[in-house]
């Protein structure tokens, strides 16, 4: 176990890039997901007001 | 023609004359986008002694020497038709052995040497494990030699 | 297929889909890239030259892979766009536009951390090196540009001549390595039928690829329903679609 996380001396080279690549992978799925819920509930409160006031 | 095909047509020649003008500059700067020299260059007049220029080749086998009592090595770096024996003090990287390509940053000294003051290796495309390495070698076809890094 | 292709075509119908597949593709991407890294780091050999060193290729080739399919995809959509007047294909490429970039970033620094211990250094200028940065700033001017307008539409077409005029860099990439001396070695993967990679090492490598391109198209796919609502904020379908958040109010009025 202590010898795959050597990496045969590469270790902060292999370690640093696989967790970078994890890192940016999980920040796309946040950020989209993010993005959209904000998205809808802007557009929920939007819709809401002018069930509410008509004639604006 | 409908709007439509005027906007395919202008789209397409938007493109082309991008393209036009990208192959016009990168063709004034073709000198400026090689990374490195080779010997052949270097010795066809490519590079002016004294100023500084990337000197590319492969090491000749056995040609890494140690001066004793201090830091320097030299190297012979080849293109196969030239040679040129560069002088290095410094450290050099995982990749570097005898037959395999280097890029030295350096300048032209006065005897004809290259004096370095940073070696990066150069490493082909080809991966491979250790094992079919050896199997490759032992049937006589030489791996690792770098030529096709470097031959282009 | 042409009814497939005109419902395709409506933001409705894309929204749906689009939340019905994202999920799945997700996961699907999620599986293929944890088969990939495992094969990577525990089950192909160490290279004969790199030794351990060499198993950033598996995240560094796939990220560089999506840098410029990602931008295929956006300059492709572009010209779409403005040819053909789709509103749609203007939102798919400006969903791409923040996908491609992150994989950009992610292709230079991997390349950087690889490069330090193989070649020597972490960045040089070659051609290669240099006109993947230059990828990356395309990127950002693409989302700096769309942000300077207040109308989607403005920014649409301005945005698009922009990712068009971009295209002119992906060659220049694939071939700089080819054209010119550069640090940075050619291919590997490319060279599908003879690839420069014994096979235990390659199929990681193209799980990673495949893995990759899905989780591309799964994020594609949830940016383009948040572009799709801002896009189409008037339409009934909208209000439908948001039932869930309005209050109950709506429906007896």
């Amino acid at each position: 176990m202590t010898e795959f996380l050597e990496m045969g001396g590469y270790a902060k080279y292999v370690w640093s890039a696989f967790g970078l690549t994890l890192v940016v992978l999980v920040a796309n799925i946040v950020v989209a997901q993010q993005q959209f819920r904000s998205v809808r509930t802007r557009l929920a409160q939007r819709w809401a007001n002018q069930q509410q006031s008509p004639d604006l | 023609m409908t709007p439509r095909r005027q906007r395919m047509v202008g789209t397409g020649l938007v493109m082309a004359g991008v393209a036009l003008a990208a192959v016009l500059a990168l063709r004034a700067f073709q000198e400026n986008l090689m990374f490195f020299y080779s010997p052949t260059d270097v010795i066809a007049g490519s590079a002016a002694e004294g100023t500084r220029f990337r000197l590319g080749g492969l090491v000749i086998d056995g040609s890494l020497r140690r001066e004793t009592g201090s830091m320097e090595v030299r190297f012979d770096v080849t293109d196969t038709e030239n040679t040129m024996t560069v002088v290095y003090a410094g450290v050099l990287p995982d990749l570097f052995r005898e037959g395999q390509g280097v890029i030295a940053n350096g300048y032209l000294q006065a005897d004809g040497s290259f004096r370095a003051d940073e070696v990066l290796a150069k490493h082909d495309e080809e991966y491979m494990p250790p094992e079919v390495a050896r199997m490759l070698e032992e049937r006589g076809h030489p791996v690792g030699s770098g030529t096709a890094a470097i031959e282009k | 297929m042409w009814t497939w292709f005109h419902k395709l075509g409506s933001p409705p119908h894309l929204y749906r889909l689009a939340g019905k597949l994202a999920p799945w593709l997700l996961w699907i991407a999620i599986v293929l890239i944890a088969v990939g890294t495992y094969g990577g780091l525990v089950l192909a050999p160490p290279d004969y030259q790199q030794g351990d060193g060499f198993r950033i290729i598996y995240v560094h080739a796939p990220s560089a892979w999506m840098s410029m399919s990602i931008y295929t995809v956006m300059a492709t959509a572009s010209a779409i766009g403005l040819i053909w007047r789709m509103k749609l294909a203007f939102a798919v490429a400006a969903a791409s536009a923040p996908v491609g970039a992150s994989f950009t970033f992610l292709a230079l620094v991997t390349g950087a951390i690889w490069g330090q211990p193989m070649w020597g250094t972490w960045w040089v200028w070659d051609a290669r090196l240099t006109s993947e940065l230059i990828l990356l700033f395309v990127y950002f001017g693409y989302m700096g540009l769309r942000a300077a307008f207040s109308e989607v539409q403005k920014a649409d077409r301005a945005s698009a001549v922009l990712a068009i005029v971009g295209v002119v860099n992906l060659p220049i990439i694939h071939y700089s390595v080819v054209w010119w001396n550069t640090l940075h070695q050619v291919s590997t993967v490319t060279k599908l039928d003879n690839p420069s990679i014994s096979m235990d090492m390659l199929w990681p490598l193209l799980v990673m690829i495949v893995g990759f391109n899905l989780f591309y198209i799964a994020i594609l796919a949830t940016r383009v329903r948040s572009e799709v609502l801002g896009r189409e904020r008037n339409a009934r379908w909208v209000g439908e679609a948001l039932d869930d958040l309005l209050p109950e109010n709506r429906v007896t009025a």
